[in-house]
């Protein structure tokens, strides 16, 4: 088990590698569909994002809504390859981690080759026992997209893998070629 | 002639939405701990046994198993001799509004699939009607993730494709979604009707029992050299390599037309939740 404290820099990132287990500690974003199309529209008219995403960790999640007696809702990883339009652009403004479930595309892991960026997988579907990593919970911009708002989530332990790492060593391709009969 | 209240209907569905959302159906437990009994990969033994931790978290919380709590999937059979005293499918819909606020279910639609607006309650469900001989209502629940939902597909085949055509389609479209819709993952198979009927009968497949045979042998012993295929893909929990890609395979069929074999696979993920009531 890795430890990693988000945000976390270049040199960090080349230390990991697929299919290594991690454990994830610090403040990380909360990004899916519509919040990365807004953002990269912002970034197309020239304007500032509303969190700089140097270093950081995106957590593509919409959670549930929170009851009263909670930090947060069940909040598992969602299906990663919508946000792939979106994602070398995030890279190219320095994102260093993206935390979701399921393939990457050719231009995302390139990009992330190219800006040196890691993508982690957490268990899609464990959306109950991941809120119990969040701390603290922050609203930090799109409040009319509900669910897929970008808030800061403050996380301890939280657990994920290393699916790509920034050489483009796929976890997907190795482990189902070492499976498949 | 029997009369139920729309608003009894109602209830009933508020309560069903938070039920289904928090409780992890037995038979997917069950073929979850039978999974964990046959996996070799130890990252997959793993990622298996959290998923049994996380049911009971959630149960004992009463809180989702999963955050993409759906959209509101419904198959209602009202019998012939059931007078409903209001509006049936506003009842479902004020059930849903009603169980998916209480519940803390996330509200997951859009009024419009392209402008897309959240509606933040929501509805509309997405309602199956049948009419049966009878005096009693059944509803079936089956609220549908989009991970899953976004990797079926469907295909009208020709009737020379046979059993192989069909068999080679479904695998290919469960190897094509991979790790995307949260392996181990439902099969659900339509086979035969028309386009639209197609589609129903695999969604309606995922309704059944995970570990249940099909009635027809033929059919059974097709779904258990489907699962044989599909568990040879390597995909594994979560896609990230190990045996136990699929829970279980479930095929519906129904008569066709001489010149069409149309075959639909909709796929469910390792939380695919069914509750059924009798009213």
């Amino acid at each position: 088990m890795i430890n990693i404290s988000s945000p976390f820099t270049l040199d960090d990132a080349k230390k990991l590698h697929a299919g290594d287990n991690v454990s994830i500690s610090g403040d990380i974003y909360t990004g899916r569909d519509a919040a990365h199309k807004k953002m990269t529209e912002l970034l197309s008219e020239g304007k500032k994002l509303p969190f700089d995403v140097k270093d950081q960790i995106i957590y593509y999640v919409g959670p549930c809504p929170c009851p009263p007696d909670k930090i947060i809702g069940s909040c598992g990883p969602t299906t990663s390859c919508r946000m792939d339009a979106y994602s070398p652009i995030l890279l190219k403004e320095g994102l260093r981690g993206m935390i979701g479930k399921g393939y990457r595309s050719e231009e995302v892991i390139n990009a992330m080759k190219e800006y040196g960026g890691v993508y982690f997988c957490a268990t899609g579907g464990l959306g109950a026992l991941i809120s119990r990593s969040v701390v603290k919970k922050e609203l930090v911009a799109f409040p009319e997209l509900g669910t897929e708002a970008i808030f800061k989530l403050t996380v301890k332990d939280f657990p994920a893998v290393v699916a790509i790492d920034s050489w483009g060593n796929n976890l997907y391709n190795i482990g189902i070629t070492k499976y498949r009969r | 002639m029997k009369t139920v209240k729309a608003e009894l209907i109602k209830e009933t569905v508020k309560k069903m939405c938070i039920e289904a959302n928090c409780n992890l159906p037995e038979d997917i437990y069950r073929c979850i701990r039978h999974g964990l009994s046959i996996e070799e990969s130890s990252e997959g033994k793993k990622i298996l046994s959290d998923l049994i931790e996380n049911a009971n978290y959630a149960k004992e919380q009463n809180m989702p198993i999963c955050q993409d709590t759906g959209m509101a999937v419904f198959f209602v059979s009202v019998g012939q001799e059931v007078y409903i005293d209001g509006n049936l499918t506003e009842a479902i819909n004020g059930g849903v509004r009603d169980g998916y606020e209480e519940g803390y279910l996330r509200k997951s639609v859009v009024i419009d699939p392209l402008r897309r607006v959240n509606t933040k309650d929501n509805t509309p469900a997405v309602i199956h009607y049948d009419i049966v001989p009878g005096d009693k209502i059944e509803i079936t629940f089956a609220p549908k993730g989009f991970g899953s939902e976004n990797m079926g597909g469907l295909k009208m085949l020709k009737p020379s494709d046979g059993e192989k055509g069909v068999m080679d389609f479904v695998v290919k479209t469960v190897e094509e979604a991979g790790p995307n819709p949260c392996p181990p993952i439902v099969v659900g198979v339509g086979i035969g009707g028309t386009m639209e009927k197609a589609a129903l009968l695999a969604k309606k497949a995922l309704t059944r029992e995970a570990d249940s045979k099909s009635e027809d042998e033929y059919y059974a012993a097709m779904e258990e050299e489907l699962l044989h295929r599909i568990n040879s893909l390597g995909i594994g929990p979560q896609g990230l390599g190990g045996r136990v890609t699929a829970l279980g395979v479930n095929i519906e069929t129904f008569p066709s037309h001489i010149a069409g074999l149309a075959v639909c696979v909709n796929i469910g993920c390792h939380v695919t939740r069914h509750l059924t009531k009798t009213l």
